[in-house]
């Protein structure tokens, strides 16, 4: 672990799932080393956004809740993505927008009011060693985080920041507004769609879908009409995010960031970065639906994304 | 040599080279591997080959799904083998013994032969690295001679220890950190699969070769290794 340039954060307590998170680590995929980083990353780019940082820098990514966090420094920090009922000495925090804090202040996070995961943005982005090319918390290999391993954060931990004086914005509005009640979810069609039933492929993007209670970093599971395949047993392959694997049972799962690099289910497509970061806010219980979309079409949507950040550089 | 090419998501295309696993399929993956490295640059998030495939992870900001397409077909354009003698050769030494290999006794008795003469068969020949990937520097490697192939467990154990040595179907691997899985475990290495010290990181690479070499427990324990045997009762409340 590397000297802490400010003392920033002190954990006084902390669930499981308080991850260090950045874009990912790339370039080892082909090790069997998984891409990891923030699910929601256009959340945690805004966070950054907000306090001028780059989108990608070091953030951190708090799912559920269950996080009390003391001020160790004044400064200026930025929420945004899940509402987790955040607190400041026991005052609510508006979210997505940035606030000022002082040294002896407690920042809490209870339990999801909208959303799953928020993403808490400091000066600079949080200072932890990269491993492999990024922080990126991966807990099931063992790699980045704070101590370089994969530890989750934990009580006793000190977070320092990299930065000092920072940009003081304001969300745009359409990006504040609660998002829409059900989720459509853009999803790229793969060449394996045509080894699909046609009933199944239609299925696939008319009918709503529900978000499993089996849902994690790696993959979140979908309920709903059973798909077939005809396809069976194949060779394992490379898997991009957001593959959305049908095994035998007929209910998909589509990959996230923590997946593993290779599989060999049949795959109807891949959701795009965005739907992505859009189903990691997506409780079980909720509806969603699949909406088709082309490379070209959703490459357009993704660099939109990023030219908001950008706009004003 | 005619790859095809198949859109997976917004910013990656499979190149399917094979239908079929084929240790000869690996001279082919090499080359194209190296083609198209080559050919994307920085442009290249991730390339992960695989057993039949390639799967090409490249930028959107700096390339359309078009230019994508046509670079990868330049670059294959033309493929030739690369040396089958470019991979590395390793030779693991691994710790045959029921407390850390607890499928060891089953397959013997299924053959009708000794737990020697499996660990025997089992160092008998070099394997292929065909793919990594379940984990970092997981290497599937085969082929095991036909009368080993065991499936898979039916349920797969929820810790297996680093340096774990198993079998499934007609494949085998080494376990570089502690996970769950589901193959056949014959023994335990003291050898280090990954590292992030190393440089490349990963022991084993697609395209290298692997023979196993039985040593006995004090030679794995001279080497670092780890007897703490698989607690089956813990693993299953």
């Amino acid at each position: 672990m590397t000297a802490a340039t400010t003392p920033g954060l002190r954990v006084e307590r902390a669930g499981p799932q308080a991850l260090i998170q950045d874009a990912g680590r790339f370039g080892v995929r082909h090790l069997g080393v998984t891409q990891g980083g923030a699910l929601d990353w256009v959340s945690l780019g805004w966070a950054n956004w907000l306090l001028g940082n780059p989108p990608e820098t070091p953030g951190l990514e708090i799912a559920i809740g269950d996080l009390e966090l003391r001020i160790e420094a004044s400064a200026r920090l930025a929420l945004a993505g899940a509402d987790l009922g955040a607190t400041l000495d026991g005052r609510p925090l508006p979210n997505n927008a940035s606030f000022a804090v002082e040294a002896g202040q407690r920042l809490a996070f209870a339990a999801p009011v909208r959303g799953l995961r928020a993403y808490l943005a400091v000066p600079g982005g949080i200072d932890a060693e990269p491993v492999l090319g990024s922080v990126a918390t991966v807990t099931r290999e063992g790699l980045g985080g704070l101590d370089g391993h994969g530890r989750a954060l934990a009580a006793g931990d000190t977070l320092g920041w990299r930065g000092q004086g920072c940009a003081d914005r304001v969300l745009p509005r359409d990006v504040v507004l609660p998002p829409e009640a059900e989720a459509a979810l853009a999803l790229v069609p793969g060449a394996q769609i045509a080894h699909f039933a046609g009933d199944s492929v239609f299925a696939a993007f008319n009918r709503e879908w529900r978000v499993d209670d089996r849902a994690d970093r790696m993959g979140v599971r979908l309920l709903g009409p059973e798909l077939h395949c005809r396809l069976s047993g194949m060779i394992s392959e490379g898997i991009p995010l957001g593959a959305v694997q049908v095994p035998a049972d007929g209910q998909p799962i589509v990959l996230l960031n923590d997946r593993q690099t290779i599989g060999g289910y049949p795959r109807l497509g891949a959701l795009t970065p965005l739907a992505c970061a859009r189903l990691a806010q997506l409780a079980p219980g909720e509806s969603l639906r699949l909406t088709p979309t082309t490379p070209a079409q959703a490459r357009r949507a993704h660099l939109a994304q990023w030219a908001r950040w950008h706009a004003d550089d | 040599m005619t790859p095809r090419l198949e859109t997976v998501g917004m910013d990656s295309l499979i190149v399917r080279l094979f239908e079929t696993i084929d240790e000869a399929n690996m001279p082919w993956l090499a080359a194209a591997d190296s083609a198209l490295r080559e050919a994307f640059g920085s442009a290249l998030i991730d390339l992960v080959p695989s057993y039949t495939t390639l799967l090409v992870h490249y930028d959107v900001v700096a390339l359309t799904p078009g230019e994508a397409r046509e670079r990868i077909r330049t670059a294959l354009t033309d493929l030739a083998p690369a040396s089958a003698e470019q991979g590395r050769r390793h030779v693991i030494p691994v710790w045959y013994d029921e407390s850390v290999g607890p499928e060891l006794p089953r397959i013997a008795e299924r053959l009708g032969t000794s737990v020697a003469d499996v660990v025997e068969r089992h160092c008998a020949r070099d394997y292929g690295v065909f793919a990594l990937g379940f984990a970092p520097g997981y290497g599937f490697m085969g082929l095991v001679e036909a009368t080993l192939a065991t499936p898979r467990l039916k349920t797969p154990r929820q810790k297996v220890a680093a340096g774990s040595v198993g079998i499934a179907d007609r494949q085998t691997a080494i376990y570089p950190l502690r996970s769950p899985g589901g193959w056949n475990l014959l023994g335990r290495t003291a050898v280090t699969l990954f590292d992030r010290d190393r440089e490349g990181y990963s022991l084993l690479r697609p395209g290298d070769r692997v023979r196993f070499e039985a040593i006995d427990r004090e030679t794995f324990i001279a080497q670092g290794g780890d007897t703490t045997p698989l607690e089956e009762r813990e693993e299953r409340p």
